[in-house]
């Protein structure tokens, strides 16, 4: 169990660091799927069985599809970004020191605060039944409430990204 | 089989939060920095499943569940407007997208 996490751990860095280091937006979006396939197996190891399949399907299923449509429609004729030192490249530096430095607080916060060992598995705990039980008596009003959230985005990338003659 | 302690799983989530932050600040396609913001939810989300996990809870599964609903939902937006700026500009590096109304 310890040695699956040490390389799901090592694999999500190192595609974290590969998707935001590459230069083209598309091995970024490679990238950004092996991530969610490591973090998906990590999952698995945290009994979470239906959030490991929902972060398969729905984000390099769905999410990443997106972000490669809009890669292929929109920048395939269009000049490429980042080339040359932009306008504001004095904050590149301070931006990393920044960085390192939240790191360095917040795991010097979860050594002090977490550092007893995690209980006994349960099996049964991520799985489909157990889950849809909780989400749909329990947490029903949080339910509804994503409902609403995603009426709404529908309407407002229709009303942008639309036809011209929808502009309002 | 040894179980994995709950600190490994949370300095993880750090890591790949601060991974994204750098992500976000220091690139200027804007869509390379949402895929910096898609890695800070999942962060996020790794975070709330491992305390989940710990504390025999479904209701840490149940909100990563709906933070991936959202970050579905910000991602869809997001592209959105930035089919919108390439189609104004030539150039859409976020540093020169600084007047709205384009």
């Amino acid at each position: 169990m310890i040695a699956l996490f040490w390389i799901c751990a090592l694999v999500a860095i190192a595609s974290g660091i590969w998707t935001i280091s590459s230069r083209q937006p598309v091995h970024s979006v490679v990238g950004l799927i092996v991530n969610f396939a490591a973090l998906a197996v990590l999952f698995l190891t945290l009994n979470a069985d239906f959030l490991a399949m929902m972060q398969i399907i729905i984000y390099a299923g769905a999410i990443l599809v997106l972000f490669l449509f809009v890669i292929a429609l929109l920048t395939i004729g269009a000049q490429p970004i980042e080339q040359g030192p932009g306008r504001l490249a004095f904050q590149a530096a301070p931006s990393v020191v920044a960085g390192l430095a939240a790191l360095l607080v917040m795991s010097a916060g979860l050594r002090v605060a977490w550092s007893q060992s995690a209980s006994a598995p349960v099996l049964d705990l991520g799985s489909v039944a157990t889950f849809g039980q909780q989400l749909l008596t329990t947490h029903v009003f949080a339910f509804e409430v994503t409902a609403f959230i995603l009426l709404i985005a529908i309407v407002g990338v229709i009303l942008m990204a639309g036809r011209k003659e929808l502009r309002f | 089989m040894p179980q994995v302690p709950l600190n490994l799983y949370l300095e993880l989530s750090a890591v790949l939060f601060i991974i994204g932050v750098i992500g976000f600040l220091l690139r200027r396609n804007p869509i390379t920095m949402l895929m910096a913001i898609e890695l800070m939810w999942n962060a996020g989300n790794l975070a709330f499943i491992a305390f989940a996990r710990n504390f025999i809870d479904m209701s840490g599964q149940v909100f990563a569940f709906l933070v991936i609903t959202v970050a579905a939902a910000e991602a869809a937006i997001a592209l959105a407007i930035v089919v919108m700026v390439f189609r104004r500009r030539e150039n859409a590096d976020v540093d020169d997208i600084s007047v709205m109304r384009g």
